[in-house]
């Protein structure tokens, strides 16, 4: 079973999203990700200053299997992508939720809201399984 | 849910990830593919292949038959339990599959070919066999390959006592038979190691016998990336039947001698030759960072190219790639990796075999 951290919120597309007190998100791929693609061997983060969309892509990860795009959970501007991983993406396989993808400002905190929760999410995996 | 090969609650309980392949359930991992991979390129892994299609061959005529067949020439094959590397071409010289063909003896060959393409394998020999009177058995056995600079010895430990010497003293691409079993010293992973068929019943006796010798599980992804070193084309990835062995790498499984040997798809082969091949099969190393996938387009001053297969490479810690380009390529290349055109240097497959990088990076 993969884990499924009851702080954050997730995404249908496989990102999870932590809010912080100063109105920044951080989000990453879940463990349910990372076990699906395997060995990482390639992360490439979005630019500071970069404005996205909700649903956009704006990151690749890439096994030795595939590559997947990251999609951006919620609208907002880019404050940084994680840098630690150009050189270690296997970090994420370690620790899905200890390495983050990149800091994001939401233009709108309450869209972080109308995420799924931990329950949520670990039901939508398990219908996706069937 | 896709067929299961007798080893599927063995890979279940190994916990392996089981993936489609080919209509058939088979592990891709036991949780780290990179893992796998440095088992079988340092000490010894296995691999379920009891998915392939083994077809046994018999009848007066049978040899000359293959060498009808195959673009490589049986003939070569003179002590039982040879092996031989060929394409099975048509008329066009495109080619139907890859196979290795073992001389089981005067009047028996066994082949293995691929699970992918067992269907319209099967119907074309059957349709070539016809008018030489060869009688086709589908052999329904299980298979492990044991691969690794220390495979042949862990396996050997656990094979009937009568067979280990024996096994021990095969040289590369020969098989012996014996106790049920069906030893060769053949492998797709540019390691030194075994390919053994069992009955499948004992297949899963055998597995848990090479766990306990220290043999490590391996899945497809491990086995990919093994073969992508090694620089040994998959079907259906590098080749098809849209393209001829002379511009797939595999020129040198061609047997143009003896001249008045006419198997399928020689006379299209050599115009093919004659006239000069357009396209070249070459690898790749990726200078940029990112990953090489199959499909992308290579970019030079001498035209585009594809990338057949593409991967990161674990022992060379780089990505590489097998690519179709045009003949007069040079040394540097470009990829359109999603939109950027990335840096590659055009290498000579293999990049890895027997533990080592061949190539400089």
């Amino acid at each position: 079973m993969s884990k499924i951290p009851a702080d954050l919120k997730y995404t249908k597309s496989h990102e999870w999203v932590k809010l912080g007190a100063d109105g920044v998100a951080t989000v990453g791929i879940s463990d349910h990700a990372q076990a699906a693609l395997g060995d990482l061997v390639f992360v490439e983060t979005p630019k500071a200053g970069r404005q996205l969309k909700a649903g956009e892509s704006c990151a690749v990860v890439e096994s030795v299997k595939a590559a997947s795009d990251v999609y951006s959970p919620v609208a907002g501007q880019v404050v940084e992508g994680n840098p630690a991983l150009n050189d270690t993406p296997e970090m994420i396989n370690k620790d899905a939720y200890g390495a983050w993808l990149m800091k994001l400002k939401p233009a709108n905190p309450k869209d972080v809201d109308g995420l799924m929760d931990a329950k949520a999410y670990e039901k939508f995996l398990a219908d996706e399984a069937h | 849910m896709g067929k299961r090969t007798s080893l599927y609650d063995s890979h279940v309980a190994a916990g392996a990830r089981m993936v489609d392949f080919g209509g058939w359930d088979m592990p891709v991992n036991y949780g780290s593919q990179i893992d796998e991979h440095h088992a079988v390129r340092n000490d010894a892994g296995m691999f379920d292949v009891s998915h392939m299609t083994v077809v046994d061959m018999e009848g007066p005529r049978v040899q000359e038959f293959l060498r009808h067949l195959l673009a490589n020439d049986v003939a070569k094959l003179k002590e039982p339990g040879k092996a031989l590397y060929s394409c099975m071409l048509n008329n066009q010289a495109g080619i139907i599959d890859d196979l290795i063909v073992y001389f089981m003896r005067d009047g028996w060959f066994r082949m293995v070919v691929n699970a992918a393409t067992h269907d319209k394998d099967l119907a074309w020999i059957n349709q070539q066999a016809q008018p030489y009177g060869i009688t086709l058995t589908e052999r329904n056995v299980g298979m492990i390959a044991v691969q690794g600079p220390n495979a042949r010895e862990k396996a050997a430990s656990v094979l009937p006592a009568s067979l280990r010497a024996p096994a021990l003293a095969l040289k590369p691409f020969s098989a012996l038979e014996g106790e049920g079993l069906f030893v060769a010293r053949t492998g797709y992973t540019g390691e030194d190691g075994f390919e053994i068929m069992m009955p499948a019943e004992e297949a899963a006796a055998y597995w848990d016998k090479f766990l306990k010798a220290g043999v490590k599980p391996a899945g497809l992804g491990a086995r990919d990336t093994l073969r992508l070193e090694a620089a040994m084309n998959l079907y259906g990835s590098d080749m098809d039947e849209g393209v001829t062995p002379l511009e797939s790498g595999l020129a040198w499984t061609i047997a143009w001698e003896p001249t008045d040997r006419d198997f399928i798809g020689r006379k299209a082969l050599m115009s093919q030759r004659d006239a000069g091949p357009r396209r070249k099969f070459v690898g790749l190393v990726l200078e940029d960072k990112g990953v090489l996938r199959g499909h992308q387009k290579v970019v030079s001053a001498a035209g585009e190219g594809e990338i057949t297969s593409g991967t990161f490479s674990p022992t060379l810690d780089r990505s590489i790639a097998l690519a179709r380009v045009p003949v007069a390529t040079g040394d540097e290349v470009q990829v359109d990796i999603r939109g950027k055109l990335l840096k590659a240097r055009v290498v000579k497959p293999p990049f890895a075999r027997n533990g080592k990088s061949l190539i400089k990076v």
